[in-house]
């Protein structure tokens, strides 16, 4: 009999398998988003006509590729960099409650983007030049940065976070980050004003190619930084001293978790606006169903928070269609049951 | 091959924790730092073990250990915590492979196992750490340190188990059971460091024993050496009379008396 029979069931193995699951869940959701929306383009006749190599028509064309596409895109992207924002803020953390979204992370994020939008021409001109549309979620970046970092130093102590400490230093950073985010907002003229507007209501509503180029490559790099980082949080688990016992590289683990939170908060916020509690249900979901290993858990989380963020959207837009409900009111309506049961159910579990 | 702390002064901020500090420790033996609470011994271990910083030397098997990385420490040593927290819902074998992390011995898969059994905890691969009594918790960390440096000779020389209070939350049977398994380990030729409260224990366990007060080194030698009552009384700072049994009729019971009803 083989050796391997004898070895308990593996829950990583289980959450390797799951990887193929999520990402045909994923592409079955993706052509469903396609399929869906206000006008009456189907996709099915006009994956036909592809298909058969005759002409899309020019409404076809358009609904589609200018419209639908840039839109999955864009809520593909947003969904994988916020679920994964969320398990590695957790895991540098070292608690399931922390989220970018509510310890502040996607204020500061939030404020670094308004001051893009409202000071763009105060910014000299080789730094417009340099940085062209991807201002916003650069300065995004560095607010969400500037954030991860603060409240990291302050509620961790000796390596060990206070999840009180935390929580609290969230609210007030939020509120900091809200503050001066209002004054800007005071400063700007009418037309930021509308940019804002939109920015804020939290919503793939924007959608468009230009965004998916602005935002694509930060998400991109910071879900490949985030690949490498499964071991590291796996170690960070056990406490920061346990963490370099054992041999890691504390300090690297801790600084590259802190810009892939940043980027992943930063470049999400800056194309969508704030969308909550994707980085907190996802992560914690995966925990029940497969275990809490980092290493399949944060593909899993890409995997996953691409999925709902997805399927949220197409709520979104047939719900009181032919309007919207911003995206975020559905995630939220959704997500803070969930929250509240996480808290009440791992009282016992989370080590407060 | 050996562990040697050359003159190591550690401040935390303002206050002095230890001064001028000189010690050495074998492999092949168990080698025991005892002292009253606040006499620098758990720091002592941490200095050792690359935690804090120090003034003067430390080396282990002729690496230093201020400027070794962490992956070199780590096929070196392993370090059982004092107390460990885990943030999320792990099962015990998941948190032994995390000991695999790195290190030459990493991705041996079948080692977590092993070093379950050898803590006594064979049946406990797939329970919840946060579900597990205090003393079971600390056996499945004694597992992951066990994992990382599972083979207490290498070619390269001895490896080490750095043990802050190893037994501290384990009733008496457990702690005979882990005091021997460090023992065992040095028989092998490995080389344990351990902070201990318990001097009977240390007397049972112990090859040398390191009697730490205020910062600096009182004694240090074979414990039937150094556990008498002039160092153990000076140390504590209270009088201590070793071998000497009570005269009224209040039970006592001593470790060394213990003999294990089935081995594990």
């Amino acid at each position: 009999m083989a050796l391997a029979d004898h070895l308990p069931q593996s829950r990583v193995a289980r959450a390797r398998i799951l990887h193929g699951w999520l990402a045909l869940a994923l592409i079955l959701v993706s052509l469903f988003s396609l399929t869906v929306g206000a006008t009456e383009v189907s996709l099915g006749p006009a994956l036909w006509k592809l298909a058969t190599g005759e002409a899309l028509t020019r409404m076809e064309a358009i609904v589609l590729w200018d419209i639908r596409m840039p839109r999955l895109i864009l809520g593909l992207l947003v969904g994988s960099a916020l679920a994964v924002g969320g398990a590695v803020m957790q895991g540098l953390f070292r608690n399931p409650l922390a989220d970018p979204g509510l310890v502040g992370v996607s204020a500061g994020a939030g404020l670094g983007a308004i001051t893009a939008i409202v000071l763009a021409g105060l910014a000299p001109l080789w730094l417009s030049r340099i940085a062209g549309d991807q201002l916003v979620p650069i300065a995004a970046f560095f607010g969400g940065w500037a954030s991860t970092i603060l409240l990291y130093r302050v509620s961790t102590r000796r390596g060990r976070t206070s999840v009180a400490t935390m929580l609290l230093a969230g609210i007030a950073l939020g509120a900091l980050a809200g503050a001066l985010s209002g004054i800007l907002v005071y400063m700007s003229d009418d037309r930021q004003l509308r940019d804002l507007t939109f920015w804020g209501l939290g919503s793939l509503g924007g959608a468009s190619w230009a965004k998916v180029v602005a935002a694509g490559p930060i998400i991109a790099l910071a879900l490949i930084a985030a690949c490498t980082l499964g071991r590291g949080l796996n170690g960070l688990a056990l406490g920061e001293a346990t963490a370099a016992h054992i041999g890691l590289n504390v300090q690297r683990v801790k600084g590259l978790a802190i810009l892939t939170v940043a980027a992943a908060t930063g470049a999400a916020v800056a194309v969508s606006g704030a969308i909550g509690f994707i980085g907190i249900v996802v992560p914690h979901l995966l925990r029940l169903g497969t275990g809490p290993d980092h290493r399949p858990l944060l593909i899993n989380a890409a995997l996953l928070g691409a999925l709902l963020l997805v399927l949220a959207d197409v709520i979104a837009r047939v719900i009181i269609a032919p309007a919207e409900l911003p995206i975020g009111i559905v995630t939220a309506v959704l997500g803070a049951p969930v929250f509240l049961w996480i808290l009440l159910r791992q009282r016992g579990m989370v080590d407060l | 091959m050996t562990l040697a702390v050359r003159n190591i002064t550690v401040r935390y901020g303002p206050k002095t924790v230890i001064e001028g500090l000189t010690a050495n420790a074998v492999p092949g033996a168990v080698t025991a730092i005892v002292g009253p609470n606040g006499s620098g011994k758990s720091t002592l271990i941490k200095a050792i073990c690359g935690d804090l910083p120090y003034t003067g030397q430390i080396t282990l098997n002729g690496t230093d250990v201020a400027t070794a990385q962490p992956w070199e420490l780590a096929g070196l040593r392993g370090v059982l915590p004092q107390a460990s927290t885990l943030a999320f819902p792990f099962h015990a074998i998941e948190v032994v492979r995390i000991g695999l992390t790195s290190g030459p011995d990493a991705e041996h898969h079948h080692r977590a196992e092993a070093a379950l059994a050898r803590v006594g905890l064979a049946g406990y691969a797939n329970r919840y750490y946060q579900e597990l009594s205090g003393g079971e918790q600390q056996r499945v960390q004694l597992a992951r340190v066990l994992a990382q440096v599972w083979s207490p000779g290498t070619a390269e020389g001895p490896r080490w188990l750095m043990l802050d209070e190893p037994v501290s939350s384990l009733d008496i049977a457990h702690q005979l059971q882990v005091m021997t398994i460090a023992r065992n380990f040095a028989r092998a030729g490995g080389g344990v460091i351990a902070v201990m409260h318990d001097l009977n224990l240390t007397a049972l366990f112990a090859d040398h024993v390191l009697v730490m007060a205020e910062g600096q080194l009182l004694a240090s030698g074979h414990p039937a050496d150094v556990m008498t009552d002039d160092v153990l009384s000076r140390a504590y700072g209270c009088t201590l009379r070793v071998n000497t049994a009570p005269t009224d009729t209040i039970p006592y019971i001593l470790p060394h008396c213990a003999a294990p009803h089935a081995a594990e």
